[in-house]
């Protein structure tokens, strides 16, 4: 049934279109058999879109796109009968309990009453809900909730494991927990394929990741690679007044690796943020310019993620 | 008309159904009618029970025979038909409109190897399901009142699973186009309260004016009602045939429709 070397998903210029609008508009990518894989993106990027139309709910309107080797509109049901999908939004029976949930599910997939019973068991186990078995869902909290239909889409021990924004809406201990559960699935072997708002999330999960702006692949490569290449290992944040601190700057591009402003604040990138800090200090001393604050803190995805998504917004906002 | 020929996409291919995955669509609402029965049993059983009382003691003393029957012997058989349809269009509008949208029940469905035709499927059958079941409580409450007057009488859970599957399959019709739950007030006071009152349930038919006659003959609750009475009354004749193939027949060739239009409204 497994077979080696096969992209568990394969994307190739695909493209999605709502009536006149394109969410979509052309993007390849492919994920390999047990990698975690993050698509990011602001609000409206056409994450959700692409996962849609990857696990055979919405049809593509062109390209191509493959989940195990196989066109998902052709094999529908046996390529189903391998992903677990979480939904961005929950669609829990409301009225029945988190036992019967699980139940109602398995029932999907024609899994045999007791095995069904056994996994439930040990996917409330897993998710900690043991404790809320019998209660009725619409009675949970909301994080309860989103860890039971992550919970759900074990079921059917899923090949691949999609998941859209699985942790919006959990405390922190929560998603810490769901972290940590989705690492164990990875180990075994469990592809993923991961969308989230949270860059914290992608960098502790993902292995590769693509930054999709408008339906568009703007960046892609390991969160690693994307902090080097585009924000280097320092963040060095000044506030104050802006004018003031471009002349600041001035004269030590060799040290600044980008920069971008984010709020009241500008923040410079760096390899060498000690000596950039000093120096920044030294020049602020001379020109008489007193800074409101200045910080040094390490870079982070979510420095990749705003210098890239921010820098789109200004081209647009300048007419580009 | 882009517009229209959308809605009706994919009628002329074959639906992609497997009968167990329906079944297990059923079988989630069957779980849910588990929880809420009683109360939901106790609201679509109290009101033809007080038509009954109404018209049936009420009204009936006034009214003189029908086809040598007292009034109650002539509405309490029909009643059984309209409360089965009532329950199955409530089910097949509120309650699928409510899945279909706001739980996101179906989506939920279809990521598994469920198919969009199981699940539309599944929700005809519990529809289907819940209209007999409800008629059939009602029947017993005729039966208590001494209104059964034949053992063919048995045999009316088929004239009202055949007329509660159509109600079934133009409710998800409707359902699939509702924009809104307000939406569905159009339905009842458009169709299906026209029905009620005019197919045969209070007074004959033949007591419409010339003209309108034969309305009452495209209407699945006719039919219902013109195999139901006779067989309560145990006045069977073979002219029952005739309404249950007309039932059978529309069943058939409007079954394909919901399971399209559904899916063309959820799918994007
Ligand atoms: N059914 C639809 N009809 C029309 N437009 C749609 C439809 N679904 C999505 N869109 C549009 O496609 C674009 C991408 O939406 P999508 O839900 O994929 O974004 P997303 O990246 O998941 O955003 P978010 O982070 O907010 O979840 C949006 O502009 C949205 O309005
Ligand atoms: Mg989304």
């Amino acid at each position: 049934m497994i077979v080696q070397g096969i992209d568990v998903i394969s994307v190739e210029s695909l493209v999605k279109r709502f009536g006149d609008f394109e969410a979509v508009k052309g993007i390849d990518f492919s994920v390999t058999r047990g990698e975690c894989f993050g698509l990011l993106g602001p609000n409206g990027a056409g994450k959700t879109s692409i996962v849609k139309m990857i696990y055979g709910f919405s049809p593509i309107t062109s390209g191509k796109l493959e989940v195990f080797g196989e066109d998902i509109m052709l094999r529908a049901r046996s390529i189903k009968s391998r992903i677990g999908v979480v939904p961005q939004e929950d669609n829990l029976d409301p009225e029945l309990s988190v036992l019967d949930n699980l139940l109602v599910y398995a029932g999907y997939f024609r899994i045999e009453k007791h095995t069904a019973r056994q996994r439930a068991m040990e996917i409330m186990d897993f998710m900690d809900l043991s404790e809320k078995s019998a209660q009725v869902v619409g009675d949970l909290s909301g994080g309860m909730k989103r860890r039971l239909t992550m919970g759900r889409a074990l079921i059917n021990r899923p090949e691949l494991l999609i998941l859209d924004e699985p942790t919006t809406g959990l405390d922190p201990y929560a998603r810490h927990m769901v972290w940590q559960r989705l690492r164990r699935l990875k180990e075994a072997g469990t592809t993923m394929l991961l969308t989230t708002h949270y860059l914290e999330e992608a960098s502790q999960l993902c292995d590769r990741l693509i930054i999709i702006h408008r339906g568009e692949i703007m960046e892609q490569g390991t969160p690693v690679g994307l902090i080097d290449r585009h924000v280097g290992k320092e963040a060095l944040i000044l506030g104050g007044d802006h004018l003031l601190r471009e002349s600041l700057s001035a004269g030590l591009t060799e040290l600044i690796k980008a920069s971008h402003i984010l709020g009241d604040d500008l923040v410079l990138f760096t390899d060498h943020g000690r000596v950039l800090a000093e120096r920044v200090g030294e020049r602020a001393r001379e020109l008489g310019i007193t800074l409101d604050y200045h910080r040094l803190r390490p870079t982070n995805l979510e420095d990749v993620f705003l210098k890239l998504t921010g820098e789109t917004l200004d081209n647009i906002q300048k007419g580009f | 008309m882009a517009k229209r020929s959308n809605l009706l996409k994919g009628m002329d291919t074959f639906p992609d159904l497997s009968w167990p995955l329906v079944l297990s669509v059923f079988y989630r609402n069957l779980k849910v009618f588990g929880k809420t029965w009683k109360a939901s049993i106790m609201f679509n059983f109290v009101e033809p029970m007080l038509y009954l009382w109404a018209m049936g003691f009420g009204l009936g003393v006034y009214v003189t025979r029908i086809n040598g029957l007292s009034y109650i012997e002539f509405l309490a058989p029909a009643l059984i038909a309209s409360s089965a349809m009532f329950s199955t269009t409530y089910e097949m509008t509120y309650g699928s409109y409510t899945r279909m949208g706001f739980q996101k029940t179906f989506h939920g469905m279809v990521a598994t190897p469920v198919s969009m035709d199981d699940v539309v499927m599944g929700e005809i059958l519990y529809g289907t399901f819940k209209g007999v079941l409800y008629g059939m409580v009602f029947f017993l409450v005729v039966a208590l009142f001494g209104l059964v007057k034949s053992p063919w009488a048995l045999l009316i859970p088929v004239p009202l699973a055949l007329m509660v599957m159509i109600f079934a399959i133009l409710s998800l019709i409707w359902t699939s186009i509702a924009p809104n739950y307000d939406s569905f007030g159009y339905f009842f006071t458009l169709f299906v309260s026209p029905m009620f009152l005019f197919a045969g349930v209070f007074f004959p038919v033949e007591n419409l004016p010339p003209g309108i006659r034969f309305l009452p003959w495209l209407t699945p609750l006719y039919h219902a009602v013109e195999a139901i009475r006779p067989m309560v009354l145990g006045r069977v004749t073979w002219s029952i045939l005739a309404d249950l193939t007309w039932l059978t027949a529309f069943a058939a060739l409007t079954m394909r429709i919901p399971l399209a239009m559904v899916k063309n409204r959820l799918i994007q």
